[in-house]
């Protein structure tokens, strides 16, 4: 307790205040030694604060870009759960930096209310209320092109293991075919007539039977159960962050997806910038590269600066400078020349890009500074 | 001094009167020079638009070529043309106003509400461009006018420059709109109407983006080349604007004569698609214009555009003087923080004096002297140059005063900046001391190649010379190599010790080994000591202690097996370091204590003693690990993989074990007896054990071969201590190379058709040899098969390799833009400069410097503790 005290005084952040309690707290040192070292750590804190005028964004993009040199281009990797294939390295680097609105695997992680997780088969209960199941899984589909009929002969085995009731499952197929054709049930069979004899149509109906999604959740494709510790976790090929929080005996605080932009839709701002720093340091650690947190902050910060998901590029946070110059430099020159003419645009020439350019000192680090010397006669 | 500044710049649309005010001659002559080589008048090199031979002076501002900067000029069109570059907002605007009043097919109201929308997002800065969207889409389905109740007709917009109005959309009858038309359409249209499209009225009219005058550019824009055979070769603008005043003045030759109608047309369309390749060869819908020789003509947007561009290459980047680039080569005898540059470069590149009272004498020493580093030439207060050589020198020191400025030879201890390209972080460009040394290559101690990526395989280096005291001083401060030890992209060291050096000082630190006198003083030789205590033997640790400061520290070296257990001081592997008070007493040196991008031993120095104790120190420790193993020596050669028969019998015996195990698994898939892996199909889950059984009797051989090898072998040495190569590749080069693979996967692709990599085997044939096992060792060799399976996987590292480059230099490029804007303000804040916008109120949420921190922590609590409590103790 007066360790609190002390360290009350010092305006340190809170993760240094946290540490220096923890580790005074395993020493159990006096007072005033105590403070002695608070004092020390303060100091030390303020000597290892940036600079004013530093070009922390150039930094940052160096520090993430740089070793985007030596990450591999190997797209697929097991990452964590051997069953799943996740993007990883140097192409969901750029995924995440794209923002983009489908990624190449999207994946979700679901963690499960307390009386849910503790036992295989209830975490299964969930699962298959999550997994989507096609018709063509808990039934055989055939057509007959003859009798231009369908014929469904449903497989109990599977429908007992999925939880799945026969008139759930009818339901399900009357449902989408409830316009093109009628369906009888013959024992335990249900046969699809087609209402215009036509085969084109048949067959329109034959796919639409195939690809019918009679349980579970249209976006997630395969859902894998592990025990992490003492509970059950789901993890998910797909991804549909919405629909999987709605679902019972999920527990939606503790339950995340890799689609940043899903993410941004679902949960926020906030939760987006969250979801870009975690992702771009998980993809960085995997390939054994060291980043410093602050430099991925300031890229995600820079991301959802305004309130919108902007990428790092031409439709996105380049794209949408403020500065002419700067923009008709990066990418789409003459576009944005005559652009910014039939708007009246006016550059103010504050960044660094314009300042080059026209050959003028930069706004940054030694050349921020303001002060001029007068040149007088020395006394 | 204040220096003048450029504060902002505007850009609008040229208005044709603008073009005719700024213009200094029509143009009308299709010719350009005379018989006798001389300018024609009123031809595209007039000299009133500037001058480019020498000789020659321009007749409106009577400047000599290199002094007149050049004048506009300006063709007056016959008939008016669509610029392309506005097609599509002309598009925009005739749909979007009434046909015969000019008015916004919007109510009044409704045009307010998005005028006042366009604005309030202008002047949050945000983008409008969805505003602009809805107002098109919306005066694009009115169907009568709102003003005046006129019908409306749908417009059709054929790229690049086309309209047409469609009188019926069933009988595809379509009226074409001449520009003319269009023109007129345009200057009904009122200022407030404008608006809402995104038009600034302010800059532009919307009849201006139909082209009545065309502005051409000054000589200077465009000069003409002489080739070696005298023939003078036109720029492709020059070539362009020929074209234009060609068919102009056809044109209006044509009309006056009162040519059918047909003709003319077909003669504005000529016009109109050189305007349009003039301004833009690469419009799609029309082939580009091409030169005589078939190349496509360089035009105004060509100029513009892209990595070589205006913008990108002449903006953006510029050529600089008082550079040199060329091959580098190491020297471990000179410190990190010096270059070693070619007596030739030397003289060549040169630092200005600026003479004042205070260093007038050093001035007029460099003047008088006759060997290098003199002056090669001073400048007068009046800008003068002039050249110092032998007969002038005595009576130029003579002259010399405050306010000349004395250019002298680069000389030992100069600042300059040293870059490797690709420049992709700060470290590579640092600040080195020069020192001028014979032969014709830069010389770099091998310790700064991490942070430059660089090798000796032929890389070459840039240098450049700062010119200013300020940039002298800024360099010296702020860029110097030892102020780069530590990354700011971890908060670690990234210089450090490589190669020999880890090797050198692994040998002389590991175990208890006891060194001569005679020995040790050599080693010690290059390092600068005060003292050394007197003795006959040295221990290897006791001389590694003599070059380092006073620190303290306990880590667990790269030699450290992992037991599960660490047994710390008794570590029987000599693998737990520890130094006390700048004495090591146990352990061994390797990579992990000065191996750049590790180096605890360097962080630690770093952080107690600061950045010149730590360049004294991997000077110190460069030096002595290289007269260790030159010494010691340390060498490899093909027979250090050699392995006893006994070892290459086991070997064989584990793999073909590991081969029998593969087949006996395609057997069980084969009968249907596998069982396959959960979410994997039956064919993955063989694919996967089989990777598995041949990665696990690879790693076995690797093993044996590792066990026979002994610690004592170079090449061993090299691997453990992480100087070079790993144990993987001496498995490869001693046992067996293993298998071969593409995109992670087996080889599997090569005859299509019949399910086989090669036409030595059977189809369907799933064997280890089959899809790309390579039994083999380097050593012994490959069979062809396995060879050809090796350069299969091997092609793929090469692919990755090229593909991954331009990818991450575009993504590296992408961040840089969005992210240099950025500055940390007075108050912490990090803000973009142009916007204003906050990105964060504090930068990193803590507002530490990465590089200051240590490897992430905002400050290292551990050691300042332990530091207090030493000193209590």
């Amino acid at each position: 307790m007066s360790y609190d005290t002390i360290l009350a005084e010092y305006p340190l952040p809170p993760s240094v205040k946290e540490e220096i309690k923890e580790e005074l707290e395993k020493i159990k040192v006096k007072k005033s030694v105590a403070k002695k070292i608070v004092d020390y750590c303060y100091k030390a804190y303020l000597s290892n604060l940036l600079e004013p005028g530093e070009a922390v964004g150039i930094v940052a993009a160096q520090s993430i870009g740089e070793p985007g040199t030596q990450m591999t281009m190997r797209t697929f990797h097991y990452a964590g759960v051997a069953e799943l294939n996740v993007t990883l390295g140097l192409p969901r680097l750029i995924e995440i930096l794209d923002v983009r609105k489908n990624p190449s695997t999207p994946m979700m992680t679901i963690r499960l209310l307390s009386e849910y997780a503790k036992e295989r088969e209830k975490a299964r209960e969930v699962a298959n209320r999550i997994e989507a199941t096609y018709l063509k899984d808990v039934a055989e589909i055939e057509v007959d092109l003859k009798e231009t009929i369908i014929t469904i002969k449903p497989d109990f085995e599977a429908l007992r293991r999925k939880d799945l009731s026969i008139g759930e499952l009818r339901d399900k197929i009357e449902k989408i075919i409830k316009k093109n054709a009628e369906l009888i049930e013959i024992n335990g069979k249900f046969i699809v007539k087609v209402s215009k004899e036509s085969y084109k149509l048949l067959m329109d109906v034959f796919e639409e039977l195939r690809e019918l999604v009679v349980m579970g959740i249209k976006e997630i494709r395969r859902v894998i159960i592990r025990k992490e510790g003492e509970e059950y976790v789901l993890y998910t090929e797909g991804s549909s962050l919405k629909k999987v929080m709605k679902i019972k005996g999920v527990d939606f605080t503790r339950t995340i997806t890799n689609d940043i932009y899903e993410i941004y839709e679902v949960l926020g701002i906030e939760a987006a910038r969250a979801a870009i720093i975690k992702e771009a340091i998980e993809t960085l650690e995997e390939q054994g590269l060291e980043v410093d947190v602050r430099h991925i902050m300031l890229v995600a910060d820079v991301m959802t600066a305004d309130g919108e998901l902007r990428q790092i590029g031409r439709h996105g946070v380049a794209g949408e400078k403020q500065s002419i110059l700067a923009r008709a430099a990066f990418e789409m020159t003459v576009n944005n020349l005559l652009d910014a003419a039939l708007k009246g645009e006016v550059d103010n020439l504050k960044g660094i890009t314009e300042n080059i350019i026209i050959g003028q000192p930069i706004k940054l680090g030694t050349g921020d500074v303001e002060l001029i010397a007068k040149l007088g006669v020395r006394r | 001094m204040y220096p003048k500044k450029i504060s902002t710049i505007k850009f609008e649309v040229l208005s044709p009167q603008e073009i005719r005010r700024m213009s200094v001659a029509k143009l009308n002559n299709p010719e350009t020079y005379d018989d006798d080589g001389f300018p024609v008048e009123s031809g595209l090199m007039d000299t009133r638009l500037g001058v480019i031979d020498p000789g020659l002076k321009c007749k409106t501002c009577g400047g000599k070529a290199g002094e007149c900067p050049g004048h506009f000029g300006h063709i007056e069109l016959a008939a008016p043309v669509v610029h392309v570059g506005y097609a599509k907002i002309i598009a925009r605007l005739l749909s979007g106003t009434c046909r015969e009043c000019g008015r916004i097919l919007l109510k009044d109201e409704r045009r307010d509400k998005f005028i006042r929308e366009i604005e309030r997002l202008k002047a949050l800065g945000q983008s409008y461009e969805e505003v602009l969207k809805e107002v098109f889409r919306l005066t694009k389905a009115a169907k009568k006018c709102p003003h005046c109740g006129a019908e409306q007709i749908e417009i059709k917009f054929e790229k690049p420059t086309s309209f047409y109005e469609i009188l019926d959309p069933e009988k595809k009858e379509e009226q074409k709109l001449t520009p003319k038309d269009v023109r007129e359409r345009l200057e009904k249209i009122i200022n407030e109407d404008l608006l809402p499209f995104g038009l600034d009225p302010k800059a532009v009219r919307a009849e201006w983006f139909v082209l009545t005058v065309l502005p051409v550019p000054p000589v200077t824009v465009r000069p003409s080349i002489i080739l070696e055979t005298g023939q003078r070769s036109e720029d492709d603008l020059t070539h362009k604007l020929v074209d234009i005043i060609r068919i102009n003045q056809r044109f209006i030759e044509n009309r006056d004569a009162g040519a059918p109608q047909q003709i003319l047309e077909d003669l504005w369309e000529l016009l109109q698609y050189h305007v349009t390749t003039y301004l833009d060869n690469e419009v799609s819908g029309i082939p580009p214009a091409r030169h005589r020789s078939g190349r496509p003509l360089k035009t105004l947007a060509q100029r513009l555009k892209g990595k070589d561009g205006r913008f990108r290459g002449s903006l953006s980047g510029k050529r600089v003087n008082f550079s040199a680039r060329t091959v580098i080569s190491p020297d471990p005898c000179i410190s990190i923080g010096e270059v070693g540059v070619p007596e030739e470069v030397a003289k060549e590149l040169s630092v200005p004096i600026f003479v004042t009272p205070n260093n007038i004498e050093v001035a007029r020493e460099f003047v008088l002297r006759k060997q290098s580093p003199k002056a090669s030439y001073v400048i007068r207060p009046d800008g003068k140059r002039i050249r110092v050589i032998d007969t002038n020198q005595e009576e130029i020191a003579e002259k010399l005063e405050p306010g000349w400025i004395v250019e002298r030879e680069l000389m030992d201890g100069d600042i300059v900046l040293f870059n490797r390209q690709p420049s992709l972080h700060r470290m590579s460009i640092m600040a080195h001391h020069v020192r001028v040394l014979p032969y014709k290559t830069f010389r770099l101690n091998p310790a700064v190649c991490p942070p430059y990526n660089a090798d000796f395989d032929g890389d070459e280096m840039n240098l450049h010379v700062p010119q200013s005291l300020e940039a002298q001083a800024e360099a010296k401060i702020l860029m110097a190599v030892q102020e780069h030890i530590l990354s700011p992209r971890f908060g670690g060291p990234i210089l450090g010790g490589i190669h020999d050096h880890i090797t050198g000082l692994y040998l002389l630190t590991r175990g208890e080994k006891k060194f001569e006198k005679e020995d040790a003083m050599e080693f010690l030789r290059a390092v600068d000591l005060s003292e050394i205590p007197a003795k006959d033997e040295y221990m290897g640790k006791e001389i590694f202690s003599f070059i380092l400061p006073k620190i303290s520290i306990k880590f667990k070296a790269e030699i450290c097996q992992g037991c599960a257990i660490c047994k710390e001081e008794s570590c029987e592997n000599d693998a737990y370091v520890i130094i006390e008070n700048g004495k090591m007493l146990k352990g061994t040196i390797d990579e992990k204590a000065v191996g750049a991008f590790k180096g605890i031993v360097i962080d630690e120095i770093m952080r107690k003693f600061g950045s010149s104790i730590t360049k004294k120190f991997i000077d110190d420790m460069t030096k002595l690990a290289i007269r260790v193993i030159t010494r010691l020596g340390f060498t490899i050669g093909i027979d250090d993989e050699d392995i006893p028969k006994e070892a290459v019998q086991q070997i064989e015996e584990t793999i073909s074990e590991a081969e029998k195990r593969v087949e006996e698994l395609i057997r069980a898939y084969k009968e249907g007896n596998l069982e396959p892996m959960p979410g994997r199909s039956l064919e993955e889950t063989l694919e996967l054990r089989i990777m598995q059984e041949l990665g696990k009797a690879r790693d076995r051989a690797g093993k044996i071969a590792g066990r026979y090898l002994g610690m004592d072998n170079s090449a061993v040495i090299m691997a453990v201590s992480g100087a070079r190569g790993s144990m993987l590749n001496l498995t490869q080069m001693a046992a067996c190379i293993g298998q071969q693979s593409v995109r992670g996967e087996r080889i599997t692709r090569g005859y299509a058709y019949t399910h086989r990599t090669t036409s030595h085997f059977r189809s369907m044939d799933l064997g280890s040899k089959a899809r790309g096992f390579v039994r083999s060792s380097y050593k012994s060799g490959l069979s062809p098969i396995e060879f050809f399976f090796h350069a299969a996987g091997g092609r793929e590292g090469l692919v990755d390799t090229a593909v991954r480059t331009s990818q991450s230099g575009y993504l590296q490029r992408r961040m840089i833009n969005a992210l240099q804007d950025l500055k940390v303000e007075y108050d912490g804040t990090v803000r973009e400069q142009t916007s204003g916008v906050i990105v964060q109120f504090k930068y990193g949420e803590d507002g530490v410097d990465p590089m200051k921190s240590f490897r992430g922590k905002a400050v290292d609590v551990k050691r300042i503790i332990r530091e207090i409590m030493e000193v209590k103790e």
